[in-house]
């Protein structure tokens, strides 16, 4: 009886510790990214190499899930609101739910899946293959030459396809509400431009997606570099790279929510 | 893959990215209309603001001339003290009527100006001496009540 209470007391804390030693551990890796990143920012085509496999490879899929995204608010925003008679806000709602949730959550979700899984499962291969161990070997830095490159591509490359995400589920809803249902062209546009703040709405939707795409990709470049060096090794660090980043986007999200939305 | 048709490929989706923040800024955004701009500020008193929040549109005549800046309470006279910014291009005789209204009937408040005669204008700084506070909903029913119910004997 004492055994069992104290062996699960043991499980418990291992498990607390083990936890807070991974945080600690990915704290450090971030700060040896940052130091380590000057290469990366002198020989800019590391970075610009990345930001074809990280930016322009999603930039299909952000395309399309946004113009969807936007399109289902146009409708459903639009068959909620004509019940109290005013279809005319549709603009707003269409634009304030893009560009302050939507657009950043959305597509840091999927640039999570799309682009930091295959961050993780590169960089988890190369830990397996060994080919970082063959770069330390040649006093290359593996952080500087590797993971940073593809960490700050990553950082810029979320901002970027956050607002494509906004722009185009805007026309989206621009689509089905004016050109499919007749919602008022001009009351659609002027009242979105009267309801949408630059500095409150908008740049703080850029601000959103800045943090998420630190957090996304430092996830991923952690979780690919301390990967097991085995074929098991790199699935589950990919796969804890898509859970862990989408817990830590929408954790995130409600706190910078709390922090920029409340009064007013 | 070749250098240049990576860069080329980087360089679209840069640029891609910048105009669709320029859209948002532009199109969806206020950045046009509330930009820059020179404003002065004006100081209100009422009784009661009602729904009022800061931001909300001052107007004149249904046009935008304005925001609310600030509201405090005045702990002297009791009273809501409501900044306003007023645009510079705007000015107002010192008669001026500021009233808190709704836009339609389940909608934002604004201050709504209604100018008066007077040749003076008002400079930053002064307060509007004339206002109308908000109308609540529950007084004008309870006052209405009322008025039903000591009218009902006489008939």
């Amino acid at each position: 009886m004492l055994d069992t209470l104290r062996g699960a007391l043991t499980r418990l804390g291992w498990r607390v510790t083990s936890r807070v030693q991974r945080l600690g551990q990915a704290s450090r890796f971030l700060v040896a990214i940052l130091l380590g990143s000057g290469t990366a920012w002198r020989r800019f085509s590391l970075i610009t190499r990345e930001l074809y496999y990280t930016g322009v490879l999603s930039l299909i899929i952000i395309l399309v899930s946004g113009l969807f995204v936007g399109m289902v608010l146009g409708l459903q925003g639009y068959d909620t609101l004509q019940r109290y008679g005013s279809s005319s806000a549709l603009g707003v709602l269409v634009a304030l739910s893009l560009v302050r949730e939507l657009g950043p959550v959305v597509s840091a979700l999927l640039f999570a899946s799309r682009a930091g899984s295959a961050i993780t499962a590169e960089v988890g291969l190369m830990r397996a293959t060994e080919q970082l161990s063959a770069m330390e070997m040649m006093a290359v830095d593996p952080v500087a030459r590797v993971v940073a490159p593809r960490f700050w591509a990553g950082v810029i490359s979320m901002p970027l396809l956050a607002a494509l995400f906004s722009a185009i589920g805007v026309f989206g809803g621009y689509l089905v509400g004016v050109v499919l249902i007749g919602v008022d062209e001009g009351s659609f546009w002027s009242q979105m431009q009267s309801a949408v703040d630059f500095r409150l709405d908008i740049v703080n939707g850029v601000i959103k997606s800045f943090v998420f795409g630190v957090l996304v990709s430092w996830i991923a470049v952690f979780e690919g570099f301390h990967a097991a060096p085995s074929a098991e090794g790199v699935s589950a660090a990919t796969t804890r790279t898509v859970v862990t980043s989408a817990l830590a986007i929408l954790a995130s999200d409600f706190v910078l929510t709390a922090f920029m939305f409340t009064g007013a | 893959m070749s250098r240049t048709t990576l860069d080329l490929w980087v360089g679209f989706f840069v640029a891609l990215g910048l105009a669709a923040l320029l859209f948002l800024a532009l199109k969806v955004g206020n950045l046009t209309h509330s930009g820059g701009g020179e404003s002065y500020a004006l100081q209100a008193r009422f009784g009661n603001i009602g729904g009022l929040k800061v931001r909300a549109p001052v107007k004149s005549a249904g046009v935008v001339v304005g925001r609310v800046a600030d509201i405090r309470f005045d702990p002297e006279s009791y009273q809501a003290l409501v900044t306003l910014d007023v645009e510079a291009r705007y000015q107002f005789p010192r008669d001026t009527f500021a009233t808190i209204n709704t836009s339609g009937l389940l909608g934002e408040q604004y201050i709504g100006f209604e100018v008066g005669g007077d040749e003076a204008l008002l400079k930053a700084g002064d307060t509007i001496k004339k206002t109308q506070d908000a109308m609540v909903l529950e007084k004008l029913i309870s006052q209405f009540m009322y008025n039903k119910a000591s009218e009902e004997p006489s008939k």
